[in-house]
């Protein structure tokens, strides 16, 4: 290990910036512009990680975002600690701290190993089979597997790195700086188009700009050389933006897309402080054009999954773009020209090459002929049939193959080698063009999928649109922009090229053995350890969609979302199944195309921005009142007051007494309010709520009751004429919003013609509802000069009213029962009328409750919670509420459906009364309720809705529905609990005061 | 995610907007007239097309106005929008 494969100086890499950094615990040194990949391979390390399945040793395959195997976990127990992390993109920086994943106690001795001796027992979908039955034993089950498995440590601590999220809107967004992305980018800007260009990498330039072979060539200069030039220009256009660094995570319709762009994962720690790590970047683009290029695919043959296995474009970038090689003894396997450019590149500089295996026959290829001229061998029409070395490639076995490709004849030789890169030709990544709806077709030519139907605001160019040689790319690119920005010319319409490569490859998916396939492990999906014997297996077993198969093997289920593999999975089915492939289709390329942090998804909104919530204008004071607070939609609402030592059950029987024996204070701010004026207003009325609203005089109160359409119950609340054309309407505090905008719909698309107009104005008012029998005295004392006699200010009715100076409008209503009022004021005074209260209730205990004491006094009522005693299959009718359902009116929403077959059913769930037998035993809301307990199955009647103990009654109380529950009243049923049955008897639901004797006490 | 353009407002972020199901539904005038079916016809049965749909959109955090829209289902694609009462244009 104490080898140094750096061959030479690179002009990425800057020599003169030794950089440090640890690895498994021990001290590596690499160069600023080193990956963590590229350091390690010139420390000629190759293992670095374990399969996830087998935990067989893996090393470093691939020079890009494409890798499977070299993914590490960063700063290990500390609170930036990051798994899953790709050595081939993550670049050095000083005190750069890595590990391998996957293995235990170490990546050179990994206990787990042993999962590959055992691996004739754990085949496609073992999980499945094996951990099923019996079902009591998954708890035992799920704690090895979950021990064992696993990719790399989630962090336990807070992130303490800060991410944020921009907007930006562009003409045209390219993503990919290679060659054509560059064309493209300079294409758009030079025709005053405002252009985006995004990268990957931290350079720009893909592939080309290391492509220094005398092979390939524009306008007489080597294509780096050229494309350098070009870039220089690209980077001095004015609105051109160009953002390195930074992934395309998803695309949407509409050229909505998101991408990452990293900012200081490059940076060493301590320079990261107060900047902001990852930027989501929203984007809006008028144009899309993707040059994301392609992404070389693997051979698959036995064992080809050793460290030292690399793809031999990963060899050439190492060599000539970090100036490394990835070994001393290197063999080069293909099915295409590829490796030749691989090839001619380690020649170039003086690495040595031990053989090259072609398995084609006669490949004619002029970059072959000058491999050949180095006296290197090549084995034509061979294959690789087995490969040796556990924690690093020693031995590679080689066999001639048939004409048809499909076995191996002759004798067997072998090759020793400590590097082997292998080529099976190019997958264009469209990954990003159809996540967005582009439709892709089937190349025969190459087995390649490449873009077809694409929406007429985007556009691939390059690889990735199946464009894979020099020519093609500079033609075919140059004459897609003319088309697509419709203009005459480019910069780029005559260039002279020189292009040498030949086309011609022979794609064997699964390349043939002299073992049978069930004794080989030749890997498709290298994460996810899933081999072409389990794909055989799947298919055996009779999966036959491309979407099962994926899921049964978990082919392309990784963090990698297979992009090495997949095409080979497809092929594979196909030629055993006899399907074409491209009948076949593809799995479906979901976002993100590398992972995401939650950091980066989530942006600033954490902590205490994570989610919206609001404060009525009271909350300053219950927090002061060290009150517990709910969640009620996005509404924090007081839940209740603990006083010193009171636990939640004390304080509500406090409240709840209290408010009945004297005085309490409600802040009932949250609930919606709408204010409706217009000369149908009445009319309007009529037709949202049950009820008749039309007699409703001005000044009085009344509570309706809103359906859907189709019968069912949707909200609640009292609703006041204020004046003749004016009414405000109560919502229930979770529904506010749903409620207008059911209304706004009734009142734009169905009944234009009514003169109505809704605002909501639920923020306009802070509500303070005092109740009990010394609630008249307090708000007298607030309100000096309002008549509250019960003959001027009867229950349900409204006055207009002043304290000193502020408007206010007192509602006689009551949802407890009790005598009550509620006062309302323009919200910014809501605190202080409520100091008022409180300060005029002192003499008689006036108690401040909170949700769950207004809960309880109004089930000792009856009273429903539409959504907790209702949910969307309860009638006015199941909720014993016949009483509220006009039967004169002719239509209302919902009226149509009330009696339809299914609503009229005798044995729907209604509500009801359950009283328990021992009067102390409070059931649990939520629980069933059944009739007969030896029944088997047990029918199940209903569940209970509500329950509370009532202080005031002195027993415990609950509302349930229940199947049939009208017919039943005294009728007793069993409420089974994990280790008791509770008795109870239905009962009448208003368990208090049914004279309503208290609303005028 | 959509732009939408509202005819209110011009174009918006689809985060802006709710759907509303199918479009040109008319609520019956006497609903007490219909049968269990006819009523159950008005109520629960939509087409769900893939390909051209007539929609119903709100503008819920914007100006608040349902209008429709036709909508290829099978790409997204926004073919129109419209007022509510405006005949559907021809596409
Ligand atoms: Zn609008």
């Amino acid at each position: 290990m104490s080898k140094n494969l750096r061959i030479n100086s690179s002009k990425y890499i800057d020599q003169t910036n030794r950089i440090s950094f640890i690895f498994n615990g021990k001290k590596y040194y690499g160069y600023k512009g080193d990956t963590l990949a590229s350091s390690l391979l010139a420390n000629d390390l190759h293992l670095v990680g374990r399969s996830f399945k087998y935990h067989r040793p893996r090393g470093i395959m691939t020079a890009g975002s494409e890798e499977p195997n070299a993914i590490v976990q960063l700063h290990k127990n500390t609170s930036r600690t990051e798994p899953n992390v790709r050595a081939t993109e993550i670049e050095i920086y000083d005190g750069l701290e890595a590990s391998s994943q996957n293995c235990w106690p170490s990546v050179n001795f990994d206990i787990g190993g042993i999962n590959n001796l055992l691996s004739p027992i754990l085949p496609a979908g073992f999980y499945y089979k094996t951990f099923m039955w019996p079902a009591s034993f998954w708890k035992n089950y799920e704690y090895f597997i979950r021990k064992s498995a696993g990719l790399g440590k989630s962090p336990t601590k807070a992130d303490p790195d800060i991410y944020e999220h921009k907007y930006i809107h562009c003409d045209v967004l390219v993503i990919g700086s290679g060659i054509s992305g560059i064309m493209a980018a300079k294409t758009a800007a030079k025709n005053k188009l405002k252009t985006l260009l995004i990268e990957e990498k931290p350079n720009l330039g893909g592939s080309t700009i290391y492509q220094n072979s005398e092979y390939f060539k524009i306008n007489n200069q080597t294509s780096s050389s050229w494309l350098e030039k070009e870039i220089n220009e690209v980077k001095k256009i004015e609105n051109l933006e160009i953002k390195t660094r930074t992934s395309v995570a998803a695309s949407y319709g509409y050229n909505f897309l998101l991408a990452r762009e990293n900012l200081t994962d490059h940076l060493p720690i301590e320079h990261r402080k107060n900047k902001a790590r990852h930027r989501l970047l929203k984007i809006r683009a008028k144009k899309v054009i993707f040059a994301t290029g392609s992404i070389e695919r693997p051979l698959i043959f036995d064992n080809n999954d050793r460290p030292g296995i690399l793809l031999s474009s990963a060899i050439k970038r190492y060599a000539d773009f970090f100036g490394v090689a990835c070994g001393e003894k290197n063999i080069l396997f293909t099915n295409n020209d590829t490796v030749y450019e691989t090839a001619i590149s380690l020649i170039q500089k003086g690495i040595n090459i031990e053989a090259i295996i072609d398995n084609r026959e006669e490949p004619d290829s002029k970059l072959l002929y000058e491999v050949e001229k180095n006296n290197i061998k090549i084995f034509k029409g061979y294959t690789i049939i087995d490969t040796s070395g556990y924690k690093r490639i020693n031995k590679i076995s080689i066999m001639q193959l048939s004409k048809d490709g499909q076995n191996v004849v002759g004798s067997k030789i072998s090759l020793s080698c400590d590097c082997l890169g292998i080529s099976g030709g190019w997958t264009p990544a469209v990954h990003l063009f159809t996540q967005s709806g582009g439709k892709l077709k089937f190349r025969e030519e190459d087995e390649v999928f490449i873009p077809n139907i694409a929406p007429s605001n985007q556009l691939s160019v390059g690889a990735c649109n199946g464009d894979l040689s020099l020519d093609e790319i500079l033609i075919n690119t140059q004459n897609s922009l003319k088309k697509f920005f419709n203009i005459k010319n480019t910069d780029y319409d005559n260039l002279e090229k020189l292009s040498s490569t030949n086309k011609s490859k022979r794609n064997i998916w699964l390349l043939p053995s002299d073992k049978v396939l069930g004794k080989t492990k030749s890997f498709v999906d290298y994460q996810n350890d899933a081999t072409a014997k389990d794909i055989k297996l799947a298919l055996r077993e009779g999966f036959r969609s491309i979407e099962h198969v994926k899921r049964y093997t978990t082919t392309g289920m990784g963090t990698d979302q297979g992009k090495l593999g997949n095409m080979h999975a497809l092929g594979i089915i196909s030629e055993t199944t006899g399907t074409k492939m491209g009948e076949l289709g593809t799995t479906t390329f979901r976002p993100p195309y590398t992972p995401l942090t939650f950091g980066t998804i989530v942006g600033r909104n954490v902590g205490e921005y994570f989610d919206i919530f609001r404060k009525t204008p009271i909350h300053d004071w219950h927090v002061e009142h060290k009150a517990e607070f709910e969640n009620v939609g996005q509404w924090k609402r007081a839940w209740y007051y603990p006083k010193k030592n009171e636990n939640m059950y004390q304080a509500i029987q406090r409240e709840s007494k209290a408010a009945r024996d004297s005085a309490g204070i409600l802040d009932a701010s949250t609930l919606g309010k709408i204010d409706i004026q217009g000369t149908d207003a009445s009319e309007f009325l009529n037709r949202v709520y049950t009820n008749a609203w039309s007699k409703l005089a001005v000044g009085k109160c009344r509570y309706g009751l809103m359906l859907n359409e189709d019968g069912m119950v949707y909200d609640d609340g009292v609703t006041t004429r204020l004046e003749e054309n004016r009414y405000i309407m109560t919502t229930t505090t979770g529904g506010a919003a749903n409620v207008i905008g059911k209304l706004e719909d009734y009142l734009q698309t169905e009944w234009p013609e009514l003169d109505v107009y809704l605002t909501s104005v639920t923020d306009h008012f802070a509500t303070v509802s005092v109740c009990g029998p010394n609630s008249k005295k307090i708000v007298s004392e607030v309100i000096p000069n309002l008549d509250l006699s019960d003959e001027s200010f009867p229950h349900m009715s409204f006055k207009n009213a002043k304290i000193g100076k502020i408007n206010c409008r007192v509602m006689r209503i009551s949802f407890t029962g009790e005598l009550s009022y509620e006062i309302n004021v323009q919200a910014n005074y809501g605190k202080s009328v409520w100091e008022k209260c409180m300060e005029a209730g002192k003499d008689f205990n006036i108690t401040p409750y909170g949700t769950e004491t207004m809960h309880l006094l109004r089930a000792e009522k009856g009273f429903i919670i539409v959504g907790q005693d209702t949910d969307a299959t309860m009638t006015p009718i199941d909720l014993q509420m016949d009483w509220i359902v006009s039967k004169k009116k002719y239509d209302f929403i919902g009226k149509r459906s009330l009696y339809r077959s299914d609503t009229i059913r005798d044995d729907r769930k209604q509500l009801v009364g359950l009283l328990t037998e021992n009067p102390n035993e409070v059931l649990e809301e939520g629980a069933q309720i059944v009739a007969d307990i030896n029944k088997s199955p047990i029918e199940m009647l209903g569940h209970v809705t509500s329950s509370y103990y009532s202080p005031n009654l002195k027993k415990s109380i609950a509302l349930g529905v229940v199947r049939g529950g009208k017919n039943m009243m005294g009728q007793k049923l069993i409420i089974p609990m994990e280790k008791k049955n509770i008795n109870v008897t239905v009962a009448d639901p208003v368990f208090l005061d049914k004279e309503n004797k208290r609303l005028n006490a | 995610m959509f732009v939408i353009n509202c005819p209110y407002c011009g174009e918006r972020e689809q985060s802006e907007f709710k759907a509303g199901g199918e479009a040109h539904i008319v609520r019956p005038k006497q609903p007490t007239e219909l049968s269990d079916d006819e009523w159950a016809e008005y109520l629960f049965m939509r087409k769900n097309i893939k390909g051209i749909q007539f929609e119903r959109w709100n503008h819920i955090h914007g100006c608040r106005k349902w209008f429709n829209m036709i909508r290829d289902t099978s790409n997204d694609e926004i073919k129109a929008v419209y007022k509510m009462g405006d005949e559907p244009p021809k596409i």
